[in-house]
């Protein structure tokens, strides 16, 4: 077993990006992110890596981009305004089939808004912010174990499925520290080799082109088809979850990374005063978790969504319940003592508990 | 038989889709020939931008980006610092380099990136039919600039291979015509230069290429060259501006 070690959730992206072989990263600063690309500066470059801090985030996610196009990991790290700037080079990436990896380490907002934990960026990453219809693999971690591990996961995900990754996270999990175990990689035995990549000639017959630009009679039709299919299959096969006290709930709780760390502890108080509330938290926000709620909610009929904003992901939980249970919904949209306690959700838990359930 | 003109090997056999009069298929082919010249194919990955000369991949026999509209240069870095050993280049028309992607150029410049850049000014935006380019002559009349460009509301056209000799990281700076046979040869001789910088790691090389766009300036083949000689190279004084040991 490998040590453990005090450190925090910015920083354990940064490692487990290094763990999984990313030599590359290109940003640009922004609070409060602004640990893992001084992390990735001292380390690249003792590791022969490459370290950009561009001019721009639309220049840092193009380098990306190009990178990528080469074969390798590569990464790019930012908080939300600067993540909207991004849009346009995941949008391509999304188009060339290239693998990335984008974390979001989420301000509040509209606009400049403030540097609060906020998860009102859902429906940007995972409905996808960009132009022409794409999806990416979006992983949601909630502690700072899970920032390196599913930095991780996004990495393997984002190469076999050809497409960019995003982790969406915010300052809460990205500045607080954990302890951390450092496990080793060992990169997954059936990941495709990358026979995309440019690499020059070389004396190979056919060029290698990275593209997102198809004119011929049907091509983008069919381009479309293939990327849709590859969102299918991310969506049957990787699905991911953490849910606790499921087979007696009558009320669920459910919530992502931050706000699931403040609902945990809620459903720790109402279990402890004996109230049969079960919890269920997307790991991953796309593909979303559909099937284990669907299971949760064949016996139980009462689910509150808990989120940082006005409410985005209780549109995805009512989608995967379809008619089969009653959704509510609790938010505190983003901003300077905005964040809920466990007493809070404890309360909100009591409002709906028992109630048509 | 000796044959003594033939085909770069850099360029496929195909008919291209430019315009008659359009001056980006000698533009290719000066390239290609720098590619042959220096053995350099095998190992070429070029960077395609958004315009005219999208379809770079088309006719370059070579690995090829494409990158979003005026992003070349910084695809082209992330390219070069991933594949140190391969020869970079990226090819950009004038909207996509001077206009959306200024930035990109500038910084890439100034960071002293190991890639060429081709720059080719005609002046107008090709793709989309004619609009007015940062490089647009005062008083040249386009869609949007219908009364022709009006440097009081527009602004003057940018000179972009002066532009970017002012900057430290960039190591050579040039610009050539294709108008003539003689603008021709130097032209050839500029790109190949340009090469050089990058296969001798001397540093970032930026070729600015004069061209003709006949369909979008309204002119023939004939006129729209003489308008290269009288109008485009009286303001974008052709020349090297920068050029390191």
């Amino acid at each position: 077993m490998s040590e453990r070690q005090l450190v925090a959730g910015n920083i354990a992206v940064a490692m487990g990006a290094l763990a999984a072989g990313c030599r590359y990263y290109f940003g640009y600063p922004i609070t409060p992110q602004s640990d893992i690309p001084a992390y990735m500066a001292g380390e690249l470059r003792k590791m022969g890596g490459t370290f950009i801090q561009a001019e721009s985030e639309i220049a840092s996610i193009n380098m990306l981009l190009g990178a990528s196009a080469c074969g390798f990991r590569a990464m790019t790290s930012s908080s939300s305004p600067g993540i909207s700037l991004k849009q346009e080079g995941i949008s391509y990436m999304a188009g060339s089939e290239l693998p990335g990896l984008i974390v979001n380490i989420c301000r509040s907002g509209p606009g400049l808004g403030g540097i609060d934990p906020s998860q009102a960026d859902y429906f940007q990453a995972v409905k996808t912010g960009g132009h022409g219809g794409y999806r990416t693999v979006v992983v949601a971690p909630a502690s700072v174990q899970e920032m390196y591990d599913l930095t991780i996961l996004a990495f393997d995900l984002s190469d076999r499925y050809r497409m960019p990754a995003v982790l969406l996270a915010d300052s809460l999990v990205g500045q607080m520290k954990e302890a951390l175990e450092c496990k080793p990689y060992v990169p997954p035995s059936d990941l495709p080799a990358k026979a995309w990549a440019v690499t020059g000639k070389q004396g190979r017959k056919d060029q290698r082109i990275v593209k997102s630009l198809f004119l011929g009679e049907g091509e983008l039709e069919r381009h479309n088809w293939k990327l849709w299919g590859r969102a299918e299959e991310l969506k049957a096969k990787e699905q991911r979850s953490e849910g606790k006290y499921l087979d007696d709930a009558q009320l669920l709780v459910t919530g992502f990374g931050s706000a699931a760390r403040i609902a945990k502890s809620a459903v720790e108080m109402a279990r402890t005063a004996g109230l049969k509330v079960g919890y269920l938290r997307p790991i991953t926000l796309f593909p979303f978790p559909e099937v284990a709620f669907q299971q949760a909610t064949a016996t139980c009929k009462k689910v509150l969504c808990v989120e940082l904003s006005t409410g985005q992901m209780v549109e995805d939980v009512r989608l995967s319940v379809a008619r089969d249970a009653e959704v509510v919904f609790y938010g505190r949209p983003p901003g300077t003592g905005s964040l809920p306690t466990p007493e809070e959700l404890f309360g909100q838990i009591h409002k709906h508990y028992g109630k048509g359930a | 038989m000796q044959p003594v003109f033939q085909r770069p090997i850099s360029l496929k056999d195909v008919a291209t889709h430019f315009c008659p009069g359009c001056q980006h298929g000698l533009i290719h082919r000066l390239v290609a020939d720098a590619m042959d010249h220096f053995g350099v194919q095998p190992q070429t990955i070029g960077v395609a931008s958004v315009g005219c000369s999208v379809f770079l991949y088309e006719y370059f026999d070579i690995d090829v980006v494409e990158a979003p509209h005026g992003r070349a240069p910084a695809v082209a870095t992330g390219v070069k610092r991933a594949r140190p050993d391969n020869f970079v280049f990226t090819y950009q028309g004038d909207g996509d380099l001077a206009a959306i992607g200024t930035s990109e150029i500038i910084h890439a410049a100034n960071r002293g990136e190991l890639f060429t850049a081709i720059f080719v000014n005609n002046t107008t935006y090709g793709m989309t039919g004619g609009q007015m380019a940062p490089t647009s002559l005062p008083g040249q009349r386009t869609l949007t600039s219908p009364e022709g460009r009006d440097v009081t509301i527009d602004g003057y056209p940018m000179r972009m291979a002066e532009v970017i000799a002012a900057l430290d990281g960039a190591a050579y700076s040039v610009r050539v015509a294709v108008n003539s046979p003689k603008n021709i040869l130097a032209a050839a001789k500029a790109i190949k230069t340009a090469f050089s910088y990058q296969i001798e790691k001397k540093g970032f090389a930026f070729v600015e290429v004069l061209s003709a766009c006949p369909t979008n300036w309204g002119m023939s083949a004939v006129q729209a060259n003489e308008r290269v000689a009288k109008e485009m190279i009286p303001y974008f004084a052709l020349g090297t501006f920068k050029e390191k040991n």
